[in-house]
């Protein structure tokens, strides 16, 4: 047991190296490049061009990946140990649904023409709205039934994403490019108390999600077993879901949908730091956050100076991450075996 | 009241119909109680009942003198373990399994486990032959090493009760007896109440002091096993046509099926 907390330990570190390696690497490349080393003086110097790069466009940026990919993943992380089945994510529980659809409907209305956060509040609206309803609809008779949610949440999907396509095929060319332009997500905000809000309500919802990583530890056995391990498991669930819920709707109303993220990068982690939740966690939000920032800088470097969608960077590069990285271990397990 | 285990007129079932009903059964502490009856007569719902997974429709359960309705998942976890035929397994290695039974007495904000826990998780590890596992996965296991991890696991919770749901069913003789001697060992040296499902007669007699016999969702009869498991009662509950002996060794009821061809040749004086 030592030995697993000295183990912990350098996970951690080694998260935090490449974490940092990630932002200095979004900070210092673009279409002007910047040397790391010259950062600190360029801050210091408010005059130059370089120092309105960083502090308006690549220190938020850079800032919002950090939030987005560490909360996503994070998310991922606690509902696939709540749901126990690995095909959750953040976005199965027609969270993502319900926020494109309240996007739309202030696209098509036209409300964001009269206030640019009315966008991010709309969002925000749907997928608090699809949260109550998934939630409320899974209170069945006996309970809370994490399969019943599970299915309602696809369903509620389902649903909102032919409510958008109605409402798409209604409305002008130009208010679809605006709806497509925002499902596609990106990392791309101006405003900076929202900005400074995400990265906030991130590390919050992580700090109280270690209220619950024994829960968690103990849920991997089954919910009748939690209970039997002495934990209300019911109860836990119920929090977790709107922890997480809340924490997905504020990620998709800031920057869109950025698929992947939530669904690869804990199995990713889950392989390599083993499926307790006291490292699971942490490991899972700061690889989630490294590698949102990774995928930014990919997204505006290869086509520069256009950018390219950074949902399309997350689910090539971690998709095929992620098959590459099961068949080795399959491969590993087999010689394992066979020794 | 100075019993230790109190069940006063339980009855509790699902919302389809099914239930177990006017269960009325006190147990002295150091008890080692066998539950037997047919597939279906509702035994597992009766632990179900006890354990809290079920909500009671009447009846109390009294474990030293506390009612169990009133504790909290957390005490009531301090006090009774269970252990199933099957075990949900996650990909965790055997001491991490076996350390799971400590969680009930983790204290609020307790991040890593206490050295004590891992000495009682050690303990366990060590009678049930575990010890030498503890770095491999709970699924490389095989049914009865993942059995043994089970019972380790379950007495590093240090329960009160322990409740036993068939569980060497699916075992070899070896881990069967292994198992069975194992918690016998417990219920002697620590007092361990221990109340078991099991399903092969014979076992039951020779490791429990008490049987509880259901048909039919309530109690057939109940008693000692020499009472409890004559012909007639094996007869009537399980529609078996079988004979009872007495094991020389222990001097406990033995009881042996008949097949139907035997009954048919007519072989009516073994009796």
């Amino acid at each position: 047991m030592q030995q697993e907390q000295g183990r912990w330990a350098i996970y951690v570190l080694l998260l935090l190296a490449a974490l940092t390696g990630a932002a200095l690497l979004s900070l210092g490349m673009g279409e002007i490049s910047i040397p790391f080393a010259d950062i600190p003086r360029l801050l210091a110097d408010k005059e130059s061009t370089e120092y309105g790069v960083l502090a308006y466009i690549r220190i938020p940026r850079t800032l919002l990946g950090f939030a987005i990919g560490g909360s996503l993943s994070l998310a991922g992380a606690i509902l696939q140990g709540i749901y126990r089945n690995p095909l959750v994510e953040p976005y199965t529980l027609g969270i993502s649904g319900g926020a494109s659809l309240g996007v739309t409907f202030a696209i098509v209305s036209g409300l964001h023409l009269l206030n640019v956060l009315f966008l991010p509040l709309a969002g925000f609206i749907g997928a608090f709205a699809t949260i109550f309803l998934v939630y409320t609809l899974s209170l069945g008779k006996g309970g809370l039934s994490v399969n019943r949610m599970l299915l309602i949440g696809v369903m509620i999907s389902f649903i909102s994403s032919s409510l958008m396509m109605f409402l798409m095929s209604v409305t002008s060319a130009e208010n679809i490019h605006g709806i497509v332009f925002w499902i596609m997500g990106s990392l791309n905000e101006s405003n900076s108390t929202m900005i400074t809000l995400m990265v906030v309500l991130s590390v919050f919802c992580l700090l109280v999600s270690y209220l619950f990583v024994m829960p968690l530890n103990a849920l991997r056995l089954g919910e009748e077993k939690a209970r039997h391990l002495g934990f209300n498991a019911n109860g836990v669930i119920r929090i977790l879901f709107i922890i997480t819920s809340l924490l997905t709707g504020a990620c998709i109303s800031v920057a869109g949908i950025i698929g992947f993220v939530g669904l690869v990068i804990p199995h990713i982690v889950r392989l390599w730091v083993g499926t307790d939740y006291r490292i699971l966690l942490i490991a899972s939000f700061l690889s989630g956050s490294t590698f949102l920032i990774l995928c930014d800088v990919l997204a505006r470097t290869i086509i520069a100076p256009n950018e390219l969608p950074i949902g399309v960077i997350t689910g090539i590069v971690g998709g095929v991450a992620f098959i590459l990285l099961l068949n080795n271990t399959k491969r590993k397990e087999l010689k394992a075996r066979n020794v | 009241m100075s019993s230790f285990l109190d069940i006063q007129n339980l009855s509790c079932g699902y919302g389809n119909g099914f239930r177990t009903h006017d269960i009325r059964l006190t147990l002295a502490e150091g008890s080692f109680a066998g539950i037997i009856g047919p597939n279906g007569s509702g035994k597992t719902t009766l632990f179900r009942g006890i354990s809290g997974s079920l909500p009671l429709k009447t009846g109390r359960i009294l474990l030293e003198g506390e009612d169990l309705s009133t504790l909290s998942w957390r005490e009531k976890a301090q006090k009774l373990a269970i252990v199933s035929q099957f075990s949900q397994i996650a990909d965790l290695t055997v001491e991490e399994y076996v350390l799971m039974g400590r969680l009930p007495f983790r204290r609020q904000f307790q991040f890593f486990d206490r050295k004590e826990d891992i000495e009682i998780a050690h303990h366990y590890m060590q009678l049930t032959n575990t010890y030498r596992l503890r770095h491999k996965s709970m699924e490389e296991l095989s049914g009865g090493e993942q059995q043994m991890a089970n019972i380790a696991s379950a007495l590093s919770q240090h329960p009160r009760l322990l409740l036993l749901d068939e569980p060497t069913s699916h075992l070899d003789i070896t881990h069967q007896m292994q198992f069975l001697n194992l918690i016998q060992r417990m219920n002697e040296e620590m007092k361990l109440t221990v109340m078991m499902i099991v399903h092969d007669l014979s076992l039951a007699a020779e490791y429990c002091d008490f049987l509880l016999m259901m048909k039919d969702g309530t109690t057939y009869c109940q008693g000692l096993p020499e009472e409890v498991l004559t012909y007639e009662h094996i007869e009537h509950v399980y529609n078996t046509v079988v004979i009872v002996k007495t094991n020389p060794v222990s001097g406990k009821p033995v009881v042996f099926p008949v097949s139907e061809r035997r009954l048919r040749d007519g072989n009516q004086e073994i009796r």
